[in-house]
């Protein structure tokens, strides 16, 4: 057993990572982990943390190991921000902690989960760790790309870059590290394009796939301009209550936690000013949050969808390749018998098109309404 | 003007008049005037003695610390400490909306001589209503009570739109203002705007609706909310259409409108048909999109939505 075992389909991402943890000499003091969403950057990078402390390099099973890898070790600071961005207090705050020795581990490590989402102060405020290194300390930053952070930042950082895995691999870890029945583990790998986390929901959760049928059986179903904007309100109801159903009761948490922290009593009925304004900013913080996530729903719902026509494209053309919704495949077949080659990319571009709108603030109905009218099925 | 200014009160529009007005004398008064602006929510500690240190090339400072009631309190410590010995050659402008945050540093600005602007809340219709007049009078016009009614009624919700319908009344008009020049006016919500637009669009009437369009962007409208109108009449219109015939008040509940929306949507609907409204929806999205940032000319953007949906209306 080692510690590597979960990250699964990055075999050179490790063997580099693993190089460090032997040879002091192939060592740095910060790492940015780039990979798409659910490529599990984070996952590796809590592996390379624990790789670090452990004394045998990561064997997985060493209290070192475990505490690393589940986030409780005393020298490792995982910063999860779930859609807040990281500002410049809570960066200086980390540079402070970073300065420290480790404790009793072997490295100071401090994983920052959302780089991307740091913003240009707190930026700046980390570049003066990265550019003095204290001895023991390590930077591990996790990005979608590597664009996604500074220049500057990221001249200082080894890019260590992670690729889509095969479904089959994570289909493999569902199975073993979730107990989820290989079946089930392999159709939701599949259908969630390899998306770790993602296809973890689909296979646990019976809503999940409910409503990703439901989007996915809207190609089938567009006729006229009517269909079409029903079908909009749809996705766009399903990405609210996607949102809401996973955002309630940690919104309720945090404000219980922040009122916690400053000492407030939680019960009483007015908050004095310097709480109620703290109050106000994570209710802020939270709304742009819900914002954003009810965003990313939007966007996966179309990439589900688009994911079908480019399963009725693949099969027009004959092409040896896995569909991606191969327990859809009366829709990819009605797909591919109505509509042209020509036609299955018009309405892709259809969605690529909403998705760049909604990216660029408009409103997801109307962007969706668009789309479902280029997306109509002829009579 | 004094060394230490104190802006106090609620009403930000008055904040920032006053804002601009000690700037713009302390500019006056030294051409090469530095301005330098503290962030009172991501202070740090010791930037308030760096920035009020003499700077390498001479020259005056104006140090502006906005919203002294959200301040950290690292910034509340440090303008006490600088507040027992200002620097002579640096001006400081203080704002505080009200509250007691901060409020040690209020009484010492005070005691040490600040001069205070005040910025009381404007809250009750007759607040705005003598704010109206004020506005009016500072540019030497006057109006009728009536007129003065009907336009805090119409955009009194938010006071820097009344202030900007006040001043687009001084420039664009004459002579005393009345309640008639009100309504031409401001009849005139934003929304309204948009429903007037988004009515006469669909009812093919393109010259109404350009003109309503061009004098809505005149004043200063914002295309975003009247983008948004238009969506939503077309929206209604194609859940009408769609939903075929039946009473008007089963067919609104259904689709989620009042009785007299459905009437209204059923009228102008004999004027189109469904492929028109599909595609004057995908010109309204690449409007929004436009207006969003996507395009150089959000104006013309949503001018030519217009003209995209009066052109879809007309091929019947
Ligand atoms: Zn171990």
């Amino acid at each position: 057993m080692s510690v590597w075992d979960d990250v699964v389909g990055q075999e050179q991402a490790v063997a580099v990572l693993d190089r460090a943890v032997r040879e002091p000499e192939s060592m740095t003091h910060a790492w940015l982990f780039t990979g798409p969403p659910g490529s599990g950057r984070s996952n590796a990078a809590r592996a390379f943390a624990a790789a670090l402390q452990c004394a045998s390099a990561g064997c997985g099973t060493c209290r070192e190991c475990r505490t690393a890898m589940d986030g409780t070790h005393a020298d490792v600071t995982i910063v999860a921000t779930e859609g807040l961005s990281i500002k410049v207090k809570e960066a200086r705050e980390l540079v402070q902690e970073a300065a420290r020795r480790p404790s009793l581990g072997r490295w100071r490590v401090v994983i920052i989960e959302d780089a991307d989402r740091l913003t240009e102060q707190a930026a700046d405020a980390l570049l003066k760790a990265l550019e003095e290194p204290t001895p023991r300390t390590v930077w591990m930053l996790c990005t979608p790309s590597p664009e996604d952070v500074l220049v500057t930042v990221r001249s200082r950082t080894r890019a260590v870059r992670l690729r889509t895995p095969a479904a089959a691999d994570v289909a493999a870890l569902l199975h073993r590290r979730d107990g989820i029945d290989l079946s089930m583990a392999l159709y939701a790998a599949r259908a969630a394009q390899s998306h770790i986390g993602l296809a973890r929901r689909l296979a646990r959760d019976d809503g999940a796939r409910t409503r990703r049928h439901e989007i996915l059986t809207l190609a089938s179903r567009i006729r006229t301009v009517g269909d079409a904007v029903a079908a909009a309100a749809l996705i766009a109801s399903i990405a609210d209550e996607e949102g809401e159903s996973s955002s309630a009761e940690r919104d309720a948490a945090e404000r219980a936690r922040l009122l916690e922290t400053l000492g407030a009593d939680p019960g009483a009925r007015t908050q004095p000013p310097h709480i109620r304004s703290q109050l106000k900013a994570l209710e802020d913080d939270q709304k742009v949050r819900a914002k954003r996530f009810a965003r990313d729903m939007v966007d996966r719902a179309l990439i589900d969808l688009l994911s079908i026509y480019r399963d009725a494209l693949v099969s027009a053309a004959h092409a040896p390749v896995e569909l991606v919704n191969a327990d859809h495949r009366g829709v990819v077949d009605q797909l591919r018998s109505t509509l042209s080659p020509e036609e299955i990319l018009h309405a892709m571009d259809a969605i690529g098109q909403a998705r760049e709108r909604i990216d660029a603030n408009v409103p997801p109905l109307l962007a969706l309404e668009a789309m479902a009218v280029s997306l109509r099925l002829p009579r | 003007m004094s060394n230490l200014v104190l802006i106090a009160g609620p009403e930000t529009l008055l904040i920032d008049r006053a804002v601009d007005r000690v700037l713009r004398s302390a500019r006056e008064s030294a051409e090469d005037l530095e301005v330098i602006r503290i962030a009172a929510t991501t202070y740090t500690a010791g930037e308030l003695t760096l920035q009020a240190s003499p700077s390498l090339f001479g020259g005056d400072k104006l140090i502006l610390v906005r919203d002294l009631d959200e301040a950290v309190d690292d910034l509340v410590t440090d303008l006490d400490t600088y507040l027992s010995a200002p620097a002579p050659d640096v001006a400081l402008v203080v704002t505080h909306k009200g509250g007691q945050r901060a409020k040690r540093i209020l009484d010492a600005l005070k005691k040490a001589g600040a001069e205070t602007v005040d910025a009381p809340a404007i809250k009750s219709d007759r607040d705005k209503s003598e704010f109206v007049l004020a506005e009016l009078s500072a540019a030497g016009r006057t109006a009728r009570p009536d007129a003065v009614h009907a336009l805090v009624d119409a955009v009194g919700k938010d006071l820097r739109e009344l202030a900007a319908a006040c001043q687009q009344l001084i420039s664009d008009t004459h002579g005393v203002i009345d309640l008639d020049l009100v309504t031409t006016y401001h009849a005139g919500k934003v929304e309204a705007t948009g429903f007037r637009v988004a009515d006469a669009a669909v009812a093919g009437n393109t010259g109404e609706a350009l003109r309503l369009l061009r004098h809505a962007f005149a004043v200063g409208v914002d295309p975003v909310p009247i983008v948004a109108v238009l969506a939503s009449q077309l929206r209604q219109l194609v859940k009408v259409d769609a939903a075929g015939r039946g009473r008007s008040a089963d067919i609104a509940r259904q689709v989620g409108l009042a009785p007299w929306q459905v009437d209204k949507a059923r009228r102008v609907l004999g004027g189109w048909d469904s492929e028109g409204l599909g595609r004057s929806i995908q010109a309204v999205a690449a409007a929004d999109f436009e207006v969003k940032g996507g395009g150089r000319d959000p104006e013309y953007a949503v001018e030519r939505a217009v003209l995209t949906i009066t052109r879809e209306r007309r091929r019947h």
